[in-house]
């Protein structure tokens, strides 16, 4: 089972990439194991009870009827209908428990070790690691990193209309509705790279609003928090210099941040460590230079009717700043 | 009782049968001419109308449906924009449910129901033309708009904010709320018509306890729709007020909930389902009972588990909103009363079960479709007990897998049923029979096509691929099933292609109908095929629940009502004893006039809230018009 | 059903006939919403005309051959809504009454109601403390946002105008034409810091 499990994984894995496994079948999480051992669970008693229903069914039609003409007697059909009511009631009420418990199994606990606010805009997710200390505070998008076997709770806020946070390797959904503060529990058993997708129709990217559940190792996750409550690294690369002035003095700064620059626009995402997302567009397209150019030169191609113009560039301009962005890790 | 030539109130006692066919026809007839279909109330005509202008959006909406699926078929296929898809699935799924399956249901009843309890026509026929004529223009609004691009892009359920004020540009949420308003007035008009026909019209001797279950599970629709209906009308003229004259409803910001819209939405919603699914359940009884050639078994508990479900329907709309935040203790309550909905149901599979094992079943084409309804529906309420868990409800709700889900309920449980009732009665509505041969291969192609096309929607959902989506990317992996499921909803249609050339072609050259083609034993088979236009030449009288098989030669009838004006009989609430000769309404053209000048209304108080005051002024005037006293016992009516 | 009485016939062809005709004789008439407008468009627009005195002037020729979009179109005039509060707009010029800046609402266009007059007081800048927005926005945006801004001071409502935002409610939505509500309550008092009136 484990090792079928481990083997399901690594080819998944392989297949998707590094978008990461989606999958309410392929639970790494508590809240999600527990879920698929109710999926399952009362997926093999309602196929037995179909089963049975339809083998009911085939020997009603067929069989073979007495050549008499005598109506059967009525009180054993009500018999024959009485007890299947009863057994009815009797699945139905266990089912009904089974479902209680696990809903307890999967709640959020009193006090857990992490929270991180996740607001949801069109068409993307705003990432916020909360300190007590302000100047610990960070904020990213679109990908959550988390310490593997941790109870984290993710507190979901809408900033514009009703998403859905749902990550079904990790655990069910929950949707982020504006004027009220939804939480979800999140937890990764093992390290890994975990996808989710906007689940409620929010508009016309709802399709491309995808985020990563990164579940780091514990010195990994405080490795990469560390990074991230840096600011935005100074360029060396002369593409790259010269990528952070055209950046800065072009319509981009308006609207996104680079910690450490006077770009502190708060409309898009927060670039400060683009470099070191997976992915960029919400999930859209792998972060590379290449895509990164491909996504700044046209983004109402790729993500038709997001809230990024296609800002006029050269294309020497679109060269820099592409390579600016990729140095941001 | 003497019969007096004066023309003023002649009976028909005594009559013999051409003279009474003659005199009732030149009363209750349709005059012939554009103007006379205009102005008809016989509810056979509007009926048909209804059935068949519901089919055309059953096949637009499939169009649309097809349109998905070519465009889901590839992943980031580029068929579709996403404000295209967006108005796409937001009409497939608005036009099914209040544009095809609701009508639909309604419009068969509009036909059948006055036929089997045995009276000449509708209750307030006048208000059914009405209704017609006020769902027709609702339908074309959608559909002009849609042609424009001002199509609604909001989805079927028209989540605020997405669809408030803010975030929906243009007219396109208004012309949805506003549909809603027609199908809402059309829908609610029929629901009361068809209370009133059957608590006050049944023929004499139709007590209660012999009403045929068609009729049962109509009478429960209706009031579904009388009690459900409200909360949408509530929700979608308040959504109209954000949008229009700058309310708060909807709006957090000045103390308004976005979740009152969600609640709103789904008190009615979740009866919806029902307000589709229980005629279905009157006609797989039906058909059950004449093709298993034996009255269905345990009529008392079908009667019952019908209100059961009724009542249950209105205590279950949370688990629409399992994922909405809101405290788990309730939905608890409402997993409980969800799963328990699948008692009544259950109850009532196990009833037809039981008439087909001790039934000598003839396998005719409405039958297999009764029998596909079986297979299909199980499993859609085997699914729905899984969603109605909430744990299990956080992982697939608003995936493939609850599209996969309402389809097998809905297609499974309404389409095939109502696929075999139009085969069941398309002789008593046409006059000629459906072909057999080609009913087969409809039912072959429609059975194999859907579960090819539906059933893998299950395993897409569990993989996490989520509902409203234009396209995913090419890295997930749903485009192999996705495919698949692209080809086989080619079968699908085909079927539906096979169908509509059988109806079509049917009702031109079809073998001629007798009467009783198939043996039934229900009032609407006891007249001709089709119809004359005042059903019966004489009212029968019931002593059974089959009236028809208890006594196929000499049916009892009453007598003494007129022939030279339109009469029919009252009858008292649970016995149905004759109390009153009633006149029904003439023909009339003031249903359409004031149907028009409602749309009118409803139209241009999308541009402009004043329209609600002038819009009002040719409203007023055509139901003057309508209400005017002509001094005849029709117009009193 | 399909019935060859003449009745059901006649239902049957009336729905069909009319939905058909709806979706061909109508679609002509569609105006469809534009998520990516052409590049060379985008860079015509920033090809208007402005009178010497900067009031008023002539939109390049393709906005009319478009159909002027940044005025009639729902879809613009949202996203100049949205514009309107994340460039920060309401900072100096509050709901569209004016705090810093002046109103739009009092019935005075400093430079006119024009298109292209907005248009250039944004991208431009005017004097006074009206930064220019050129390297902020493209000009799409900046069209976009001046249609917006032209709708709420439009003395008749706009077919097309949005609607109120979800947010706190301090002026009339845009749909019901705020500045003709509001001018009739008169002008808000001159702005004495802000020099004299071009």
């Amino acid at each position: 089972m484990r090792t079928a499990r481990i083997l399901q994984l690594s080819i998944i894995a392989a297949v998707a990439g590094c978008s990461g496994n989606q999958s309410a079948l392929d639970p790494q999480g508590a809240p999600a194991i527990h879920v698929e051992h109710l999926i399952i669970g009362i997926t093999v008693i309602c196929a037995a009870v179909w089963l049975l229903v339809m083998i009911v069914l085939g020997w009603a039609l067929l069989r073979k009827r007495p050549s008499d003409s005598s109506q059967p007697g009525e009180r054993s059909l009500t018999i024959s209908v009485g007890s299947a009511v009863a057994a009815t009631v009797i699945i139905i009420t266990g089912l009904t428990i089974a479902s209680f418990y696990t809903t307890r199994g999967i709640g959020l606990p009193e006090n857990a070790a992490l929270t991180i606010t996740v607001r949801g805009q069109q068409w993307w997710w705003q990432v916020n690691y909360a300190d007590p200390d302000p100047a610990l505070s960070f904020q990213t998008a679109n990908e959550i990193h988390i310490p593997v076997g941790q109870d984290v709770r993710v507190q979901l806020e809408s900033a514009d209309v009703v998403h859905s946070f749902w990550v079904p390797s990790l655990a069910g959904k929950q949707d982020l509705v504006p004027g009220r503060s939804n939480s979800l529990l999140l937890r990764a058993e093992r390290p890994g790279i975990y996808r989710g997708q906007c689940a409620e129709f929010c508009g016309l990217q709802h399709t491309h609003m995808a985020m990563m559940v990164v579940a780091d190792k514990p010195a990994d996750y405080e490795r990469w928090i560390a990074a991230q409550r840096q600011n935005g690294v100074m360029p060396t690369d002369p593409d790259a210099v010269a990528g952070k002035v055209a950046f800065l003095s072009k319509p981009c700064a308006a609207c996104h941040t680079v910690r450490g620059t006077p770009a502190t626009g708060t409309t898009g995402p927060d670039l400060t460590h683009i470099g070191s997302r997976k992915t960029i567009a919400a999930g859209l397209l792998e972060t590379t230079r290449g895509s990164l150019a491909a996504w700044i030169a046209d983004p109402q191609t790729l993500k038709p009717g997001n809230n990024m113009p296609m800002v006029p560039l050269t294309s020497v301009e679109l060269r820099d700043i592409s390579a600016y962005m990729e140095s941001l890790k | 009782m003497t019969i007096r030539e004066d023309g003023q109130n002649l009976r028909d006692t005594g009559l013999g049968e051409i003279e009474l066919d003659h005199r009732l026809s030149a009363t209750w007839s349709t005059p012939s001419g554009l103007w006379g279909a205009l102005s008809s109330v016989d509810h056979k005509i509007i009926g048909r109308r209804y059935i068949v202008t519901a089919f055309v959006f059953l096949a637009l909406g499939g169009l649309l449906a097809m349109a998905m699926r070519l465009q889901l078929s590839q992943p980031e296929a580029r068929f579709i924009g996403p404000d295209r898809y967006n108005q796409i699935f937001t009409m497939h799924g608005t036009n099914m449910m209040f544009l095809f399956a609701v009508p639909v249901m309604e419009a068969m009843a509009v036909y059948l129901v006055p036929l089997m309890v045995g009276t000449r026509n509708i209750a307030f026929p006048r208000l059914n033309a009405f209704s017609y004529w006020m769902y027709l223009a609702g339908g074309l609004l959608l559909w002009i708009a849609f042609a424009v691009d001002t199509g609604p892009d909001i989805g079927w359920f028209a989540y605020v904010p997405l669809s408030g004020p803010q975030y929906a540009a243009g007219k396109r949420a208004d012309i949805w709320a506003q549909m809603i308003t027609f199908t809402e007035v059309s829908a609610l008009a029929v629901a009361v018509e068809i209370v009133v026909t059957v608590f006050k019209q049944r023929a004499p001797g139709m007590s209660l306890d012999r009403i045929p279950l068609f009729v049962w599970s109509m009478l429960v629709t209706s009031f579904l729709i009388i009690l459900a209906m409200p909360a949408i009308m509530i929700a979608s003229s308040t959504l109209i007020l954000d949008r229009l004259v700058g309310t708060h409803f909807f709006n957090p910001a000045e103390g308004g909930d976005v979740l009152l819209w969600q609640h709103l939405f789904w008190f009615f919603g979740h009866p919806e389902v029902y307000i589709i699914f229980l005629p279905a359940v009157g006609m797989v009884s039906t058909i059950v009972a004449t093709f298993t050639r034996r009255p269905v078994f345990g009529y008392l508990a079908m009667v019952m588990a019908l209100v059961a479900t009724g009542v249950l329907a209105f205590g279950l709309w949370v688990h629409h909103m399992f994922v909405a935040g809101l405290p788990r203790l309730g939905e608890s309550f409402f997993t409980a009363s969800s799963m328990a909905i699948a008692i009544p149901a259950g109850l009532q599979i196990f009833c037809w079960l039981a008439t087909m094992w001790a039934g000598r079943p003839v396998f005719r084409t409405p039958f297999l479709f009764v029998i596909g309804f079986m297979v299909i529906f199980v499993i859609g309420g085997m699914t729905g007990v899984m969603v109605a868990s909430v744990p299990f409800d956080t992982q697939v709700h608003d995936t493939y897998f609850v599209v996969a889900h309402f389809h097998y309920v809905l297609v499974g449980g309404a389409v095939f049923p109502l696929l075999g009732a139009i085969y069941y009665w398309f002789p008593k509505i046409t006059g000629r029979m459906m072909s057999e041969t080609l009913g087969r291969w409809v039912f072959g192609l429609i059975f194999t096509g859907f579960n090819l096309t539906f059933f893998p929607m299950h395993i897409l959902g569990l993989q996490g691929m989520p509902r409203r989506i234009y396209t995913y990317q090419p890295e997930m992996p749903w485009s192999g099933l996705n495919m698949f499921v692209s080809l086989s909803a080619v079968i699908l249609a085909a079927g539906f292609l096979l169908f509509f050339i059988d109806a079509i072609r049917s009702s031109a050259t079809g073998a001629t109908a007798p009467a009783n083609p198939w043996g039934a034993s229900t009032l609407e088979w006891a007249t001709s095929s089709p119809p004359p236009p005042y059903n019966f030449a004489r009212l029968p009288v019931v002593g059974s629940l089959e009236p028809l098989s208890n006594n196929p030669e000499t049916l009892p009838v009453a007598s003494g009502l007129s022939v030279d004006r339109r009469e029919l009989i009252v009858s008292s609430v649970v016995e149905a004893l004759p109390e009153a000769r009633e006149s029904s309404p003439d023909n009339s053209i003031w249903p359409l006039w004031s149907a028009l000048a409602t749309t009118v209304l409803l139209i241009w108080s999308i541009f402009t809230p004043w329209a609600v005051v002038w819009g009002s002024i040719p409203v007023s005037i055509a139901l003057i018009g309508w209400f005017w006293p002509k001094g005849t016992p029709e117009d009193d009516a | 059903m399909f019935g060859d009485i003449n009745d059901a016939k006649w239902s049957f062809l009336a729905t069909f006939l009319l939905v058909v005709a709806g979706a061909a004789f109508l679609g002509w008439a569609q105006q469809p919403r534009e998520l990516r407008t052409d590049p060379p468009l985008v860079a015509d627009l920033d090809r208007f005309r402005l009178m010497s005195n900067s009031i008023g002037g002539s939109p390049p020729e393709s906005y009319f051959a478009e159909g002027k979009p940044y005025e009639s179109d729902a879809y613009n005039l949202s996203q100049g809504q949205r514009l309107y509060t994340w460039f920060g707009c309401q900072s100096c010029h509050g709901d569209g009454r004016g705090n810093v800046g002046p109103s739009f609402l009092d019935g005075w266009w400093l430079y006119g109601p024009e298109m292209v007059s907005i248009v250039a007081s944004i991208r431009d800048g005017r004097p006074h403390g009206m930064p220019a927005f050129r390297d902020r926005m493209t000009i799409e945006q900046i069209w976009q946002l001046a249609g917006y801004v032209q709708t709420i001071g439009a003395y008749s409502t706009k077919v097309a105008a949005t609607g109120r935002r979800d947010d706190r409610h301090t002026r009339p939505a845009e749909n019901r034409a705020p500045a003709k509500i509001l001018f009739n309550e008169g002008p808000v008092g001159a702005h004495p810091d802000q020099g004299p009136s071009p």
